[in-house]
C-alpha cells in the first residue's frame, strides 16, 4: 500500500488566504490541485510537503472566458472544462484535440490545468499547447500580480519560475483570427503519456506564413517549443515542402531520452512526423477547410 | 482532524488523517468494500467513486479533501429499490468474470449515461478509458452498458401518458 508521509492540511478560502498561508509555513508547503500529480508523488515519497494547502475551493479560479482580446483560463480549470468548452473550440481546435488524449476520462474531471503547467512533467500536454500558442502565466503573491511568457515559464523537468510563496492564477491565450490549429499525439495505449506530441497553430495571409506556433512535447526541446522551425516558416508559402522541412528542423532539434516508451530515433522520428501533421491540418484550417 | 462528508446521502464524520485517501477512507472506515482498490497508481479505476456527480479516482483523493461534498459508491446505485440498470446490463450481458473492475466500470457507466442516454460503441469505450479489465476484454461490458441504454429508452417511451419523466 502507497502511503503519503504525515503532513498537514488546510483549505484555502481565498487567493490571499491560499498565499498567506504559502508564506507563513514556507517551502515546505504546497499546495494541491486536481492532485493526480502530487498525490502520486507523495505517495511515492518522491515529494514529502509538510503542509498541503487545499484550492479546490478556489471556483473563483475555474473560468475560460474572453477578457481584453484574449483568451484567460483560470488555474483551476479542469482538464474536462478545457475539453468541453465550446469558447476555445471556437477559436483554437488544438485545446479539444490535445484534452482528448490528455489522461482518461476520469482524470480528467480532476486534474488542472494550473497543476498541468506547475508539474512542469516533461511530457505534460498542456504546456506544449501553452508553448505553440505563446501563452502567457499570470503568477500572484501577497505584494501582486506578475506574468511570464509560457516559454520562460519552464526552469527544467518539474521546476517553474512559480516561486514558493507564489501562485499561478491564470493563463491567457492570444486570439488570432485567421489562424488554424491542431495537435497530434502518439501514446502506447490510450491515456498514457505522449511518446511524442506536437502542437501547433497557423496564421495565413493568402497562402504566406504570416506567423505560426511550434510547441513539442516529451521529445526534450527546450521550453516546449521550437522557435528555429518558426523562424523558417514564417513568411514562406505554407506548402507540403516548407511544412516538411520545419518537420525536420524539429527532428534535429529534439533530444529525447530513451526509455520504455521508445528509443532516441523513434522519439525524433516523431517528432518530424507529428510536427508535419499538425502543421498540415493547422494551414488546412487556417484556409477554412474541415480537418 | 475531523472530516465531515454526505456518503451515498447519510452525513458521516470521522477523525482521520490528512494523509488517509478516500478509498482506504470508505473501505475501512466505512465498511464500504464495493469500491475497490487495485493498482494504487490512479490507472486501474478500480477505485472509481462519485464526488458531486462526477467520478473520480478515489485512491487519488485524499479523505479531507472529499469534506463537505457527496460521494456516492456502487452500494448506492441499488439503495433498496432494485437493482440500476447498468447492474442488470452487467450481470445479463456477462459484463463481469473476476468482478474487481465491476464496481468502478459501472460508476463510470452510469455517469456516462445520465449525460449521454444513447452513447454509440466508440463513446462508451472512449468513456471507460480510464477503467482497466483484465478478463472480458471489453466486448461484454460495452453491450452491458448498451443494455441498460436500450433498456432505459424503452422503460421512457413505455412511460403512461402524462407521467413525467
Ligand atoms: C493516470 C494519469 C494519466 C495522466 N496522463 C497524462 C497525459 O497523458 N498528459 C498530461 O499532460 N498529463 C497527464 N496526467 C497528469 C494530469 O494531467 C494531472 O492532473 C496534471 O498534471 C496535474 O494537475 P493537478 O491539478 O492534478 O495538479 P496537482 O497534482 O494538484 O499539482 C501538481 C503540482 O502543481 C502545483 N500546483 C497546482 N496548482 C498550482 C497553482 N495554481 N499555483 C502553483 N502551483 C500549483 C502543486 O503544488 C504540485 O506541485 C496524468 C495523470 C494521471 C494520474
Ligand atoms: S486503485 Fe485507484 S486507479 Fe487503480
Ligand atoms: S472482470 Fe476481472 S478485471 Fe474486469
Amino acid at each position: 500500500m502507497q502511503v503519503p508521509a504525515p503532513f498537514e492540511y488546510e483549505r484555502a478560502t481565498s487567493v490571499d488566504h491560499a498565499l498567506a498561508l504559502l508564506e507563513r509555513h514556507g517551502p515546505e508547503a504546497r499546495v494541491i490541485a486536481g492532485g493526480h500529480s502530487l498525490l502520486p508523488m507523495m505517495k511515492l515519497r518522491l515529494a514529502r510537503p509538510e503542509m498541503l494547502i487545499d484550492i479546490n475551493d478556489l471556483s473563483d479560479l475555474d473560468y475560460i472566458k474572453i477578457d481584453s482580446g484574449e483568451i484567460a483560463v483560470g488555474a483551476m480549470t479542469r482538464h474536462v472544462s478545457i475539453l468541453d468548452s465550446a469558447l476555445l473550440a471556437e477559436h483554437y481546435s488544438i485545446f479539444r484535440e490535445a484534452e482528448k488524449v490528455i489522461a482518461d476520462p476520469i482524470v480528467r474531471n480532476r486534474g488542472t490545468i494550473g497543476g498541468s503547467f506547475c508539474q512542469a512533467d516533461p511530457s505534460e500536454d498542456l504546456s506544449a499547447v501553452g508553448a505553440a500558442l505563446r501563452a502567457t502565466m499570470v503568477i500572484r503573491s501577497s505584494s501582486g500580480t506578475r506574468t511570464v511568457a509560457a516559454r520562460d515559464f519552464h526552469d527544467g523537468p518539474y521546476q517553474t519560475l512559480v516561486g514558493p510563496a507564489e501562485m499561478l492564477v491564470e493563463i491567457r491565450f492570444p486570439i488570432r483570427p485567421g489562424s488554424g490549429s491542431a495537435y497530434e499525439k502518439v501514446e502506447r495505449r490510450a491515456g498514457d503519456w505522449a511518446i511524442a506530441a506536437a502542437g501547433t497553430f497557423v496564421r495565413l495571409d493568402g497562402d504566406t506564413v504570416a506567423d505560426c506556433g511550434i510547441g513539442l512535447t516529451a521529445v526534450g526541446v527546450e521550453h516546449f517549443a521550437c522557435g528555429a522551425a518558426e523562424d523558417f516558416l514564417r513568411g514562406k508559402q505554407a506548402t507540403a515542402d516548407n511544412i516538411a522541412a520545419a518537420g525536420q528542423i524539429c527532428h534535429d532539434a529534439a533530444d529525447p531520452q530513451a526509455d520504455q516508451r521508445g528509443p532516441v530515433d523513434y522519439k525524433r522520428h516523431l517528432a518530424r512526423e507529428l510536427v508535419t501533421r499538425a502543421l498540415t491540418r493547422s494551414a488546412a484550417r487556417a484556409r477554412g477547410e474541415k480537418v | 482532524m475531523d472530516v465531515t462528508m454526505n456518503v451515498n446521502g447519510d452525513e458521516v464524520t470521522r477523525d482521520v488523517e490528512p494523509r488517509l485517501l478516500l478509498v482506504h477512507f470508505l473501505r475501512d472506515e466505512l465498511r464500504l468494500t464495493g469500491t475497490h482498490w487495485g493498482c494504487d497508481t490512479s490507472n486501474c479505476g478500480a477505485c472509481t467513486v462519485w464526488i458531486d456527480q462526477q467520478p473520480v479516482k478515489s485512491c487519488t483523493t485524499l479523505a479531507v479533501m472529499a469534506g463537505g461534498h457527496d460521494v456516492r459508491t456502487v452500494e448506492d446505485l441499488d439503495p433498496g429499490t432494485g437493482l440500476d440498470p447498468v447492474q442488470e446490463g452487467f450481470m445479463l450481458e456477462h459484463g463481469l468474470q473476476c468482478g474487481f473492475c465491476t464496481p468502478g466500470m459501472m460508476m463510470t457507466a452510469r455517469w456516462l449515461l445520465d449525460k449521454n442516454p444513447d452513447p454509440d460503441e466508440a463513446t462508451i469505450r472512449e468513456c471507460i478509458s480510464g477503467n482497466i479489465c483484465r478478463c472480458t476484454g471489453y466486448e461484454n461490458i460495452v453491450r452491458a452498458v448498451r443494455w441498460a441504454a436500450n433498456h432505459e429508452a424503452d422503460a421512457t417511451a413505455n412511460q403512461p401518458e402524462g407521467a413525467s419523466a
